[in-house]
């Protein structure tokens, strides 16, 4: 027994990424082609009009350019305290994304709905609004690309467009004196910028989600859900932000700008923090994992594969993105219960053992879950592992299915064992599996066990 | 209220005199004072403090921590009732919603009555300082002017909280008076500064013919920015206890190795103390020690709980924990130099440990220090076919192998620090027998393999031989001493 166990982990594996188990998204077949039409479609709108503007600027100068350089200097601001997405969130983490930079996008806004400043009123059209976001933005990213991060061309777009979307609607409103004429200066005018603001989140949720759907193929529905669901969060925050910088600076002049956002640096920088906690935290999770597979208990990378699946099953069965969070930390620990037992069970299937023995692995291995910190659903999915699915929480019959999945195709399968394994999945529908898992297994697994 | 000490009911009812003092000059203010924006200030403070959880996020919002003033998002509200209110009137909107406040359970009415009370003062306070400083006109702000009365508010704001919070330290939890103000200031000074320009913004927004609905506004983003510190801070702690985890996982495999991964962390953070590494270093060998035995979660179980001789072979499969342990923490990147500690802690100094056999300076300096302070809780933990020895045996045996064994800086750093803070050998050891403490025992791979690790070869070379080894080359069940962490007194 320990003869199998006595060869050292090979040092050469190691490059592998560990704690990013998701799959990249590959393009495949005549759908992605359509996607990808959307995304060039997006991309050259957004081109198109940054091209206008800056035209348009270049051609009539820069109308108070003291206020534009120092909405530029915030936005830049804004734009280098993010650092871009934190390195541990993955391809699949767009509703993160939208944190990277709140005091950028809140300065864009708060540039696009600048009625006054200092009690006098501004003149600057759309076209020098979304010129002077652009070049932040742009001087904002430049230290990133030179630390080989590369940019986000879909975050710059999406900036381009709201920022255009909103200094539209704002702009020649307040420059012909319409505006002034319904509102005038009174308590009911941050109520209308706050409904533009609203209006322009939505749609920019809008945008981001159809973004992801081109670029990863998810189904749009949930993608959207949890754009939109993100909104009241950081997207009221963001507009929020917008509303007081416009009026404060309308009230206070430029001095505003560093009175206010001293507070939301600190904001932006909390964020930050978080990312990279979560990162970390992400890698933890992942090595715990992988114990078990360094004890001999479990096949290489077993936990790793489970969790992707289970992260692409989830996704399919229109879980959100907290839901698929739980789901991935309680795939990768699920098997973590075996490191009491004495001896390895072959290959680390639990399926063949007895069920008590199946309860009892899956109860130790909830007690070790609880001590970890992760939230309490995701001991409970490692808890009730054995128990037969309609007893359990659909999370739990998810990686139920996928790991009895795994155990049976043997990590490599091949396409035979793979239908093998797929059938017998769906001969044990009666107790075990849950059929529609079983048919969202088998959907994923066609488009090749990949979230695309 | 009874069971307060005499000298904390004093120094409680004291102050909310005082701030009913203060509070009471508000009825002999000029009919014109602007009891509308008091009241309206004390009734969205009070609602704020009564919101359990955040109506955007739906989420939980932070906790309150400790005493103190209005510690959440709400404090701008405070803040900007000093800019906007003359003192009494400010110090009395905030009373409500101190009044209102969550507060633990202990002593729920003292708690109130007191953070109402230091609320008041402080308030009154700022306000009386806003005003003597020029008292500027919000209405039509000049705004780097405006900067320096508003922050000097803010300061006092916080200077008299950390004052009378001092002083409830004292008197309530009985601190001595020496450290009970360690770190109040300058804890809360960054963000009542940062919470004082949001509500300088509120104020200006309060007077402009925006009106207060813009005023609100502002603390919709304190509001997200309390609550990511706080996740931040949960986030964290989730992380401590997913590496403790692992080493739990530890546990379940060998039994009496409970403790000895948390105590070879903290002897480690002694020896780095000593030899004045940076702060982020030590807490990396911190986690170097913890971790250092994890990769016996790749040795068989059987082989751990063996009782009776082991075969070389089987010496062969646990030497192979160090490599197990490193291939575990590799993807971990934030344990950086801690990795290379795991992957050398038995390594030895004449070239004779494993797994490499590096000598002298290869070995990466932390795997030194952490293959001392192992061999140190090794020597001082009670085993089931021996004592715990004393301390200076431990030393002693530590400062003889030293040169061959261990590398003599180290060992110099850790006698010197025992010497300062001490150890308490029972604390150590204190032994919590477990299930199996006292099967265990006999099951010392040092003692039994002896030369025969050496005879073996391919292992690499094993035990010094020496009847009696203080550093463990093989992992060492060390029984019974489940649970017992706490220390002597090690350094802070």
């Amino acid at each position: 027994m320990s003869g199998t166990r006595a060869k050292p982990p090979d040092p050469r594996r190691a490059g592998r990424p560990v704690a990013d188990g998701r799959p990249h998204a590959v393009p495949d077949g005549p759908r992605t082609a359509g996607r990808r039409a959307v995304v060039i479609a997006v991309h050259t709108a957004a081109a198109a009009l940054a091209c206008w503007s800056l035209g348009r600027t270049l051609w009539a100068g820069l109308d108070r350019p003291g206020i534009a350089l120092a909405f530029g200097v915030l936005i830049a601001v804004g734009e280098l305290a993010s650092c871009g997405p934190a390195p541990a969130t993955g391809p699949g983490r767009a509703p993160e994304d939208r944190t990277a930079a709140p005091l950028g996008a809140a300065g864009a806004l708060a540039y696009a709905l600048l009625g006054e400043a200092g009690g006098r009123p501004t003149t600057h059209g759309v076209p020098q609004t979304v010129a002077v976001v652009l070049a932040a933005a742009l001087i904002g990213v430049v230290p990133q690309v030179a630390r080989g991060r590369g940019t986000a061309p879909d975050r710059l777009a999406r900036r381009v467009l709201t920022t255009g979307f909103a200094a539209t609607c704002f702009q020649p409103l307040y420059n012909t004196g319409t505006l002034g004429s319904w509102v005038a200066n009174g308590p009911a005018y941050p109520f209308f910028l706050i409904g533009l603001l609203a209006l322009t989140t939505l749609c920019d949720a809008v945008l981001a989600a159809t973004l992801a759907h081109a670029r990863t193929g998810w189904p749009y529905c949930p993608l959207l859900r949890d754009e939109l669901r993100a909104l009241p969060g950081i997207g009221t925050a963001v507009c929020a932000t917008g509303v007081v910088i416009a009026l404060a600076t309308a009230v206070a002049g430029l001095w505003a700008l560093p009175v206010f956002c001293l507070p939301l640096l600190l904001t932006q920088f909390a964020f930050g923090r978080f990312a990279a906690v979560r990162g970390t935290y992400r890698q933890t999770i992942a090595s715990l994992a992988r114990a078990t597979e360094i004890a001999g208990y479990t096949p290489h990378g077993h936990a790793r594969r489970v969790a992707a699946l289970s992260r692409a099953v989830g996704r399919e069965l229109g879980l959100a993105e907290p839901d698929l969070d739980v789901l991935e930390y309680a795939a990768l620990m699920h098997d973590i219960g075996q490191l009491s037992l004495l001896d390895p069970v072959p290959d680390g299937a639990t399926a063949p053992l007895p069920p008590a023995e199946q309860r009892r692995i899956a109860l130790l291995g909830g007690a070790v879950v609880r001590q970890t910190g992760v939230p309490a659903e995701v001991a409970m999915i490692v808890e009730r592992q054995a128990d037969p699915y309609p007893d359990q929480p659909v999370t739990a019959r998810i990686v139920r299915t996928v790991n009895a999945y795994d155990d049976l195709a043997g990590g490599a399968g091949g396409p035979g064992g793979r239908l093998r394994a797929l059938e017998r999945l769906r001969l044990a529908t009666a107790q075990d599996h849950e059929p529609r898992v079983v048919e969202a297994l088998a959907r994923v697994l066609a488009r090749g066990g990949r979230e695309v | 209220m009874r069971e307060l000490p005499a000298a904390a009911r004093g120094y409680i009812g004291g102050t909310a005199l005082a701030a009913a003092l203060c509070t009471a000059w508000a009825l002999r203010l000029d009919p014109g004072a602007p009891w509308g924006t008091a009241l309206a200030l004390a009734a969205l403070y009070a609602l704020g403090e009564r919101i359990p959880r955040c109506p955007l996020l739906g989420r939980r919002l932070p906790d309150r921590t400790r005493s103190g003033g209005a510690t959440g998002w709400t404090s701008p509200l405070v803040l900007a009732g000093v800019f906007l209110l003359p003192p009494p009137l400010a110090a009395l909107a905030a009373v409500p919603g101190a009044l209102l406040a969550p507060v633990r359970p202990r002593a729920a009415t003292a708690r109130r009555i007191w953070h109402a009370a230091e609320q008041a003062l402080a308030c009154g306070a700022a306000a009386a300082a806003f005003r003597a400083l020029g008292h500027p006109d919000l209405a039509t702000p000049r705004f780097p002017l405006l900067l320096l009365p508003a922050l000097a508010a803010a300061t006092l704001y916080c200077a008299v909280l950390a004052a009378l919070d001092g002083g409830i330290l004292i008197a309530a939890e009985r601190h001595p008076v020496r450290t009970a103000w360690r770190g109040l200031l300058s804890r809360g000074q960054a963000r009542y500064l940062v919470h004082g320009l949001a509500g300088l913004m509120m104020a200006v927004l309060w007077r402009s013919s925006y009106g207060p609905p813009a005023a609100l506004l502002v603390l919709l983003p304190m509001c997200l920015s309390c609550w990511v510190f706080d996740r931040c801070h949960r986030e964290r702690a989730a992380h401590q206890a997913t590496i403790r985890a692992l080493v739990q996982a530890v546990d379940i495999k060998d039994r009496y190795t409970r403790g000895h991964g948390e105590r070879v962390g903290r002897a480690s953070v002694m020896i780095a103390r000593e030899l004045g590494m940076a702060e982020d270093r030590t807490e990396a060998l911190r986690f170097a020690g913890i971790l250092h035995d994890v990769g016996k979660l790749g040795v068989p179980t059987r082989l751990l709980r063996k009782d009776g001789p082991l075969t070389p072979e089987e010496r062969r499969v646990i030497e192979l924990h160090p490599e197990y342990g490193h291939e575990i923490v590799r993807g971990i990147g934030f344990l950086g130099e801690a990795r290379a500690a795991i992957l050398h802690h038995h390594e030895r100094l004449d070239g004779r440990g494993y797994p490499y056999g590096l000598r002298g300076h290869q070995i990466p300096e932390f795997a030194r220090v952490v293959a001392v302070a192992d061999a140190f809780d090794a020597m001082t933990s009670t085993r089931s076919y021996r004592r715990a020895r004393p301390v200076p045996v431990a030393v002693a045996e530590l400062r003889k192998c030293a040169g061959t064994q261990f590398d003599p800086r180290m060992v110099r750093a850790l006698a010197a620090s025992l010497h300062r803070y001490g150890w308490d050998p029972d604390l150590v050891t204190a032994a919590d027998d477990g299930p199996g403490a006292t099967r265990s025992g006999n099951v010392t791979p040092e003692r039994v393999a002896g030369r025969a690790g050496e005879a073996g070869g391919a292992a690499g070379p094993a035990p010094d031989g020496r009847g009696d080894r203080p550093a463990g080359t093989v992992p060492e069940p060390v029984p019974g001493t489940a649970g017992s962490t706490r220390w002597g007194g090690g350094p802070r």
